[in-house]
């Protein structure tokens, strides 16, 4: 396109702008977790591992830690099954009310997450007589993490067509076999990407946990929540937010590696 | 035995769909739908104002409640504004972003792009908030304190990477022969944007505002981080669960903004931005 120097130069700022924006708010918080300066002083007056070590020692921080990650894996489970099974009765079948069907796994992410939090604990708590705890937190997490398993699956399915499968069965393979060794390695990494994304989504999510996690359970947004506006916290929920920060770049990175491609979220 | 079930199922292309549909749709269709409207019949209830009990039978009370007080259409009409405006400084931020990423960008750093806008997005919603909470608060780097400015900043910030990743896939689609073919028949850029660009790329746009108005619309988290005391409508919606114990009319409250999704929703329908979610 003919864009003028100028205009170039003006969308590349503005790309780079954009990132610094992006991330900076992410470094200061790195950084602060090895701030000497308890409230956070800017510059640090000097360096410090006290505070790792301390959030460490934390035996709220781990239960809070063990907690989510159970709560992640579990959702995850769940997600993949219902997800994939979605995505290929959405991608290879023509059916009436396939775009409602579409409509309503992306429902759990499009309406707020307070609205999902709250009907589903009055669910539990009111309609079913189920106790809320780690399995209502787990059931919670699922619903709405089903959208980043189908996503994938149906991108990948969507790529691949059918002929290969088709081949398959010409081949004599019946239906489970060419799902076993045909249909399913082949959307294999599209399955890996997806149940990251599941787990960090559900790792990280708050608002529906609140509503679902009962008095006993804390998952560690919570747990961060908690003692977000505690003073003599601060450094170690500091702490805690840097390690999320660093370790967030994981799952994208691998899901990157898996699939080749920018995932879908 | 699994042979005749393999070839059961490969004739019978119905049958393996009502399999496939069934988990799904017991989960999503009948429990999370069953929840959603056991939530709607219960903002038509009310609660014993001295037991905290509640009154199973129909009343309007709830919603008059709504409607008549000031307070709650004062929240409402800060909730839209909240999200509106950060449906709009991200789309005016992102829209930039994405056209270098799509179009002036190589193909190599296009990919290292669309990681390092990803990324983000992985780390978590309460640590950027908290983040937020650190460079605002009065000793912190920006030290603006806090407010209803900080918290259309802070979700700005939390929903950008929404609005960036449909717009950069939304321009990705978009020919690059087509933008030539414009500068080719004497269209300057500007022009070629209000004609080419954003009629074509309009649908991607509104994708992303369904994330950015949406996840603005039901947020409560942001304001208790770096609100400061001017509440939108999920803390209304979260103090009458909480410390009123009032579901009944937490719930009503709730259909606030499930109604202006819908509203929108369908409103967009039409453009084809479901599509590009």
């Amino acid at each position: 396109m003919n864009l003028s120097r100028t205009a170039r130069a003006a969308l590349w700022t503005a790309l780079g702008a954009g990132l610094a924006v992006i991330y900076l708010p992410l470094a200061v918080v790195v950084v602060n977790s090895f701030n000497a300066d308890r409230t956070f002083g800017w510059p640090p007056p000097g360096l410090t591992l006290d505070w790792w070590g301390a959030a460490w020692r934390s035996t709220g921080m781990r239960e809070a830690l063990w907690t989510s990650v159970q709560a992640a894996l579990g959702a995850t489970a769940i997600a993949l099954l219902l997800g994939t099974m979605a995505a290929f009765a959405v991608q290879r079948y023509a059916f009436f009310g396939r775009q409602t069907v579409s409509l309503l796994i992306v429902l759990p992410i499009a309406l707020p997450g307070i609205v999902t939090g709250i009907a589903l604990s009055n669910t539990f708590h009111s309609v079913l007589g189920v106790p809320l705890g780690l399995f209502t937190v787990i059931v919670g997490h699922a619903t709405f993490c089903v959208v980043t398993v189908y996503n994938n699956v149906l991108a990948r399915l969507r790529r691949l067509g059918v002929s290969i499968e088709e081949a398959s069965a010409d081949l004599g393979a019946d239906t489970f076999t060419t799902f076993r060794l045909v249909t399913f390695p082949m959307m294999r990494s599209a399955l890996l990407a997806g149940g990251l994304l599941s787990f960090a989504l559900s790792f990280d999510e708050i608002i529906v946990t609140t509503f679902t996690a009962g008095a006993g359970v804390r998952t560690l947004p919570i747990w961060i929540f908690e003692n977000l506006f505690r003073p003599n916290q601060a450094p170690v929920v500091n702490v805690v937010a840097a390690a999320l920060i660093v370790l967030s770049v994981l799952p994208i990175w691998l899901a990157q590696r898996i699939t080749g491609e920018a995932s879908r979220y | 035995m699994r042979r005749r079930l393999a070839t059961f199922l490969h004739r019978h292309a119905g049958v393996r769909l009502s399999l496939l549909l069934s988990a799904p749709m017991a989960w999503l269709g009948l429990a999370y739908l069953g929840a959603l409207a056991a939530l709607l019949v219960t903002a038509f209830w009310s609660t014993d104002t001295f037991t905290g009990n509640l009154i199973r039978t129909f009343t309007w009370s709830n919603f008059q409640d709504l409607v008549t007080g000031e307070v709650y259409r004062t929240v409402a009409l800060r909730s839209l504004g909240v999200a509106a405006a950060v449906t709009l400084i991200d789309l005016v931020v992102a829209f930039p972003m994405a056209f270098a990423m799509a179009k002036l960008a190589s193909p190599r750093t296009q990919r290292w792009l669309v990681i390092a806008v990803l990324t983000p997005l992985w780390a978590s919603y309460l640590v950027k908030a908290y983040a937020w909470r650190v460079l605002l608060s009065s000793e912190g780097i920006l030290g603006w304190g806090y407010g209803l400015g900080a918290t259309i900043l802070t979700l700005s910030y939390l929903w950008l990477p929404y609005m960036i990743l449909p717009i950069y896939a939304g321009l990705e689609r978009l020919p690059n022969s087509l933008l030539d073919a414009a500068g080719d028949l004497g269209a300057r850029p500007w022009r070629t944007f209000r004609t080419v660009v954003w009629p074509l790329t309009f649908p991607a746009v509104v994708a992303g505002s369904i994330f950015t108005f949406s996840l603005s619309l039901g947020d409560y988290i942001t304001v208790k981080i770096v609100g400061g005391s001017s509440q939108l409508i999920g803390n209304v919606v979260y103090d009458n669960i909480g410390a009123a114990n009032n579901l009944p009319f937490a719930a009503a409250v709730a259909t606030v903004p499930v109604l202006i999704m819908l509203v929108y929703l369908s409103a967009v329908r039409r453009t084809g931005a479901l599509e590009n979610l």
